[in-house]
């Protein structure tokens, strides 16, 4: 039977669920961002391969020395990811076969996108797209679900599996650390060519449609990233197709909080329904036993 | 697999003034726990060739989670950074909780809409749907790279635009609910008649607060896929995913209890009251009634969704062929369903439970495992280790759940409680 101290209880417990509702609704809100917000530009005309990018990411962030040497180039002859070695790398140049037959090389690691998956995903926001640019994860606070890693379209996050007591997350926070320091990240630094820019995303954006525009037969009319996945911090130019160097080809321009957004908005609607549509249904189908009327008199209708 | 007697339905009495505290002790174990036996005896009821051969498992089962936790997930499982999910989680998880929607499905149909037929099996469904919940949370433990930090959603840091904070909040509320609404069973065995009152009261607010928290939850697990839409094959990927979670988990649920009442009947027939038997092929019929409407929906949603998305040219590719298995057994069930409940053929209806099991379980897999990354070349679904873990952890659920039935009055009212309806 339902009695008012039962009402009390459901009452409060849609109240309390609804708050629950409420945050998840508004922690998807539209990102809007930091229009200084930092990038990276790789122009992939201009990369020559010499993976000392990869040599000076390998310094800046103290991981571990790789296999072989960082002048070895027999490594082209397979496409690696930037996960290859679990804790080895934070990014890595794989060469493709450019239409004149010359090689053509790409840069892989974290496209630090400005609505990211795995924000989007981590439950307990230790993954963040910090204010400057770079989005940065917060060993702190992180479960080691790996949600990011399933949600990432660019297939970038990686987890340090073979640690049982504090495995992380791995993967390129575009030098946050130095960045704070005033430096520029150790991959732009290194560059010979200038492959590499670094700078505020409007202003990299800018410069690439200006080599665009300046020479439309070296690239593509393309700039990667300025809407993929809702647009990215690190941008690619390039002369041949980016589906030929190995971006995904499905990504699309809707930004990833959106896909799950319809979802989480109807929290709030289901937790407010259920008790009404039931309750309700509970008190209209179900009638006191005898006696139960003569204890508790007060719960007759009252007119106030 | 109920290899005791009858004995522990008889009460020893023994009057309290003549026995010292440690006899008082001993004679509550011997209630309790060893089923009105010595200890000795019980010890011996145990060996039994197919505890032995459980006990082998879980012992091997049990050595690879330690080893998980002192040398790293990379030990037991595929560890690739491509499918960081494998069959933990595609296991007890995203197959496991839909099955566990048996305690919302059932205590909703007795609870709140009266219906007096479900009321037999109403304890073993939330009992089930406790348990299931329960180890998809050991589950997790299992899978987390830090386990020990699990409550970080609750209280140290919300990533409130996250599904699976959603679902991190909802499973850990709803397996409290759900211990609360089993509690009236707990309380009965240990003669604990104040607080059984306290906990028959809370019913009908606690079978509420669950249909909400499942309603989300279950739809919730499928929801975080909807942020992997290059990941997830066109021919599973639709806005509708957390929808058709939902309705899904409702007709696993019916088919769970329609299977786990039969298997009441054979290996736990000392155990339930004869009302309990005399019931079961009724509520078979009622369940596989609902079940062929609940499916019947799911098909269309299904197959509407489908159509939604644009995604039937990829019907004719193996990954096509492969989904023409899972929703051709969708198309079967219901009808099967039907024609049983036309004939009152309970065989049947059961068979049929057996068979949207295996549906369902098979539509989880293809979702999260089978065809998840479809694109990439050279994908291993998961290590032999991660399988033998599982079943052990299964074996260990088995276990338990029938130490619970031996033990407490769920397939049965208890003598000082009759007919309460709790």
């Amino acid at each position: 039977m339902v009695k008012r101290r039962d009402l009390i209880k459901i009452g409060a417990t849609v109240v309390a669920a609804g708050v629950l509702g409420a945050q998840n609704v508004l922690g998807s809100t539209d990102f809007e961002g930091n229009p200084e917000r930092l990038g990276m530009l790789t122009d992939t005309t201009r990369c020559i391969g010499c993976r000392r990018c990869e040599a000076a990411c390998n310094k800046a962030n103290n991981l571990p020395a790789p296999k072989t040497s960082f002048e070895d180039t027999s490594v082209f002859e397979e496409e690696r990811k930037p996960y290859v070695a679990d804790v080895g790398s934070y990014t890595a140049v794989n060469r493709f076969e450019g239409e004149d037959g010359k090689p053509v090389y790409r840069k892989v690691q974290c496209m630090h996108c400005d609505e990211p998956a795995c924000v989007t995903a981590c439950p307990v926001a230790a993954l963040t797209k910090s204010e400057a640019g770079p989005v940065v994860w917060d060993e702190t606070i992180c479960i080691g679900c790996r949600y990011c890693i399933t949600a990432c379209p660019f297939y970038v996050p990686a987890f340090e599996y073979s640690s049982a007591f504090d495995p992380k997350i791995q993967k390129c926070f575009m030098c946050n650390q130095r960045i704070k320091d005033g430096l520029v990240p150790a991959c732009a630094e290194a560059c010979p060519v200038e492959a590499i820019q670094f700078g505020k995303k409007k202003d990299l954006l800018k410069m690439a449609k200006l080599r665009i525009w300046g020479s439309p037969d070296k690239y593509i009319d393309h700039v990667y990233g300025e809407t993929e996945a809702g647009g990215t911090g690190w941008m690619y130019i390039s002369k041949l197709e980016f589906e030929k160097m190995g971006f995904p080809e499905n990504i699309g321009t809707t930004s990833f909080p959106k896909l799950t957004k319809d979802f989480l908005s109807m929290v709030n609607l289901t937790l407010v329904s259920w008790p009404a549509l039931l309750g309700g249904f509970y008190m209209a189908s179900h009638k006191k036993p005898h006696g139960e009327h003569d204890e508790e008199p007060k719960e007759e209708i009252k007119h106030e | 697999m109920n290899e005791f007697g009858d004995e522990s339905a008889e009460r020893h009495v023994y009057p309290a003034d003549e026995l010292t505290g440690a006899e008082i002790i001993s004679n509550w174990f011997r209630d309790k726990i060893f089923l009105g036996l010595s200890f000795k005896e019980y010890m011996k009821t145990l060996i039994t060739p197919l505890n032995i051969a459980a006990g082998i498992v879980v012992m091997a089962g049990l050595f690879l989670i330690a080893v998980r936790f002192i040398f790293g997930l990379d030990q037991i499982t595929e560890a690739s950074n491509e499918q960081p999910w494998g069959l933990f989680l595609t296991w007890g998880l995203f197959s496991g909780v839909p099955f566990s929607g048996s305690g919302f499905v059932v205590g909703t149909g007795v609870y709140i809409f009266g219906v007096k037929r479900y009321q037999p099996i109403v304890k073993n469904a939330i009992l089930l749907g406790f348990l299931g919940y329960l180890f998809a949370v050991i589950f997790l433990l299992i899978d987390l790279g830090r386990p020990w930090r699990i409550y970080y959603p609750m209280i140290i840091s919300f990533g409130t635009a996250s599904v699976m904070f959603l679902v991190a909040w909802h499973v850990a509320l709803y397996l409290t609910v759900q211990l609360f609404e089993f509690s009236p069973s707990i309380f009965a065995w240990l003669n604990q008649k104040y607080l059984r009152k306290v906990a028959v009261s809370a019913t009908l607010g606690l079978t509420i607060f669950g249909v909400m928290l499942s309603t989300l939850h279950q739809s919730a697990l499928n929801a975080m896929f909807l942020l992997a839409p290059g990941k997830v094959h066109p021919l599973w990927y639709t806005s509708y995913l957390p929808w058709l979670a939902f309705i899904s988990a409702i007709g696993a649920a019916m088919a769970l209890m329609i299977v786990v009442s039969k298997l009441t009947t054979i290996y736990f027939r000392n155990r339930a009251s004869p009302e309990y038997l005399a019931s079961i092929d009724d509520v078979t019929i009622g369940l596989g009634k609902a079940s062929s409407f609940v499916l019947f929906t799911y098909l269309g949603m299904r197959l509407i969704s489908i159509t939604h998305e644009g995604s039937w040219g990829y019907l004719n590719s193996p990954i096509g062929y492969w989904f023409l298995v899972e929703i051709g057994l969708f198309a079967i069930v219901p009808l099967m369903y039907y024609y049983g409940v036309l004939k009152k053929n309970v065989k049947l209806i059961q068979v049929t439970g057996v068979f949207t099991m295996i549906a369902i379980i098979l539509n989880r897999f293809n979702l999260t495992l089978i065809t998840f990354n479809y694109q990439l070349p050279n994908r291993e679904l998961f290590f032999w280790k991660e399988a033998l873990v599982v079943i052990s952890v299964i074996i260990i659920e088995i276990l338990i759940y029938r130490w619970i039935i031996n033990r407490m009055p769920v397939l049965r009212d208890h003598p000082d409680f009759p007919n309460d309806g709790h």
